[in-house]
């Protein structure tokens, strides 16, 4: 060991910048970062939700810039049978359409969870009517359901002789009804399936194999262990189906536009019915603001009732 | 409790082979592991036991029954799995009585089983919990626990505890083996761990490459490997295994050492097996140069090298050499083991 000892040095301290040192400040920086998301959503989400809500409370139409009147539109919409007629037919479409969509997407999940020759190319063509432009699907359902040329009447009467008379699909009330829902479980199932599918395929097959020794049955395998292990992603897809459902547009608009007799408007068709072409832009509003409770309820129901399972936590509970 | 008879069993997946005519017997409350290294065909072989997999040829016997089309759930066996596969979304107690309530029994019936299999594995402050909410020793037991409900004929453990850290291992190693010695149920166990297979067999089936190697008692194995494979499978550090052909004064090793032969080997001995333990350190030894010491604390692992052959040594004693120094080590005569190359076929010695 020497004696000598080496002289006390330190590492001089380096003084940043002021630029680096408000970078490492972490209030501005969570800031900076934050800036550009809620720039967009400022600008796309906020301030078209914001004027359309403005709108809802005053008596602008089209060219004249309206004045605020309050909650007198939301008072009128309460008398107007129109739309009590949009409301009911929104909440039977979404209803029935989702339990449609729902009960043949989960069979046709269920399907492609096999081992089936070519599973790929089938899960792909399976995407298929969500990947075609819902107008131009929309058109091709149009012509299905023509009183005179639909393939559907040809089949039946020409090909099969089951029915007498071709179908008005669209020239009734509750005939369009259907025939419009109809098509919209046939364009929603593909998102339905695939998300399903994917969720089926997280639970692994030993759980099955463990149930198989265990002694069930076919049925029981679905009921005690695919179904409740898929209701966390049931609850999302269903949210979001819902959502999608209930705001539905194109589709009614294309086919029917809320016709025969305004027994197919939905909100979002009689909204624009009133506000764009009617030119009555509070209305109008006012229509689509009505639709919010409705989505903020469904929402809530599958937050709360179905998305999150205590078996899904890990910690606590005990 | 039932005896488990596999007769010529054969499994092709496609045109793979995997199982080549395997022959096993298991007598009434033996507990039988199977052994191997990945790819030899063992957990299919239990999958087949279990009916998770359809038997391509040969028969299967559970009992005085053939099981080869008996569906799973009426075979009479229970089953561990290598990810417990506890169902999630049950809590432990559900778990157990899955099987009960799919079979539609009596709550009181679900309570008193659940109730004995959980006193059994001391999993009854568990039973309202969720598998998440376990570590992996306790969903290690209810899996068991869910075995045991069943009351099975056979019990199938597929590679159950590779998922624990070492030491839990070593614990739920000794409790299975209680477990069994308890309730005395035929049990097939499938491990890749030497060490687990030596520890609790009552008989050991070693599996290579679709075929069975050896089957018997653990120490038979270890003592009279019946083949290459065996001996350098069993026993933990391996068996040295030195290639060569005999030679004047002992077995000439291709390295250039000479080791003593027994005297009554035969002429056409061309592997060479000595375990490491049974290479002692003697006055009168062979000099042979330390490459490498491990020191484990209870013996200490020493590599050394005799000409050009490295052999591994395991001694009781505390060795101090160091690397580069000589010390002297001999065979134990009695214990050397002799192959044919070809084969690997174990010369009776």
């Amino acid at each position: 060991m020497s004696a000598t000892t080496a002289p006390a040095w330190t590492k001089p301290q380096q003084q940043a910048n002021w630029l680096v040192r408000l970078f490492d400040w972490k209030p501005f920086l969570a800031f900076a970062c934050l800036l550009p998301a809620a720039g967009l959503l400022l600008v796309f989400l906020t301030y078209p939700l914001g004027l359309g809500i403005w709108l809802a409370f005053t008596d602008t139409t089209i060219g004249r810039s309206g004045y605020w009147v309050g909650i007198e539109n939301f008072q009128y919409l309460l008398e107007d049978p129109l739309w009590w007629n949009a409301v009911f037919y929104s909440v039977f479409y979404t209803g029935i359409a989702t339990i449609g969509k729902f009960a043949l997407g989960l069979w046709l999940a269920l399907l492609l969870n096999n081992h089936l020759p070519f599973k790929s190319l089938l899960r792909a063509i399976i995407l298929l009517p969500w990947i075609v432009p819902t107008v131009l699907s929309a058109i091709a359902f149009w012509w299905i359901y023509d009183p005179q040329f639909s393939i559907i009447s040809f089949l039946l009467v020409d090909k099969l002789g089951i029915l007498d008379n071709y179908i008005d699909f669209l020239g009734s009330a509750w005939p369009a009804r259907f025939s419009l829902i109809a098509a919209n479980i046939w364009r929603g199932i593909p998102f339905v399936a695939i998300s399903l599918l994917a969720g089926l395929q997280t639970i692994s097959p030993s759980l099955y194999e463990a149930a198989l020794l265990d002694g069930s049955t076919g049925w029981q395998r679905f009921r005690y262990i695919t179904f409740p292990m898929l209701m966390p992603i049931l609850a999302i897809v269903m949210t979001f189906s819902i959502i999608f459902t209930f705001t539905d547009f194109q589709l009614v608009y294309a086919i029917t536009r809320g016709g025969p007799v305004n027994s197919t408007h939905l909100l979002a068709t009689l909204a624009f019915q009133r506000g764009i072409p009617g030119g009555q832009l509070g209305e109008g509003a006012a229509i689509a603001v009505s639709m919010i409770p409705f989505l903020v309820f469904a929402t809530l129901f599958s937050y709360f009732g179905l998305a999150r399972r205590k078996w899904q936590q890990g910690e606590g509970n005990d | 409790m039932a005896t488990v008879e596999i007769r010529n069993v054969r499994k092709a997946f496609g045109p793979v082979q995997v199982l080549h005519g395997v022959n096993v017997d298991i007598a009434d409350g033996e507990f039988v592991v199977l052994v191997g290294p990945s790819g030899c065909g063992k957990s299919t072989l239990l999958r087949m036991l279990a009916g998770l997999e359809n038997i391509t040829s040969g028969e299967i016997a559970i009992g005085p029954r053939v099981v080869n089309n008996v569906p799973p759930k009426d075979r009479d066996i229970a089953m561990v799995f290598q990810n417990y596969a506890l169902y999630p979304h049950m809590t432990v107690f559900d778990n157990m009585a899955f099987s009960m309530k799919l079979a539609k029994a009596p709550k009181e019936v679900m309570e008193q089983e659940v109730g004995r299999a959980a006193k059994i594995l001391g999993l009854e402050a568990l039973l309202q919990r969720y598998p998440r909410q376990l570590s992996g020793g306790q969903r290690q037991r209810v899996a068991m626990g869910r075995a045991i409900v069943r009351n099975p004929q056979v019990f199938l453990f597929d590679e159950p505890l590779s998922n624990l850290d070492a030491k839990l291992r070593v614990q739920m190693r000794a409790e299975i083996k209680e477990l069994h010695q308890r309730l005395r149920v035929t049990t097939v166990y499938v491990t890749h761990d030497q060490i687990e297979a030596m520890t609790m067999a009552d008989k050991i089936v070693v599996m290579n490459g679709g075929h069975v190697e050896q089957v018997g008692p653990p120490l038979e194995l270890y003592d009279r490997p019946a083949n290459l494979f065996v001996a350098g499978f069993i026993g933990s550090p391996a068996m040295n295994l030195v290639k060569g052909g005999p030679g004047e004064g002992g077995f000439q090793a291709e390295g250039g050492a000479v080791l003593p032969l027994p005297q009554s080997a035969r002429g056409e001995a061309s592997i060479y097996g000595i375990r490491p333990e049974h290479i002692q350190l003697r006055e009168d030894g062979i000099p042979a140069t330390v490459v490498l010491v491990e020191p484990t604390g209870s013996e200490t692992q020493v590599v050394a090298r005799i000409g050009e052959t490295p052999l591994t040594c395991a001694f009781r004693e505390r060795v101090t050499a160091r690397p580069g120094e000589t010390i002297r080590i001999m065979p134990e005569m009695g214990l050397v083991h002799l192959f044919e190359s070809g084969s690997g076929r174990r010369l009776a010695a």
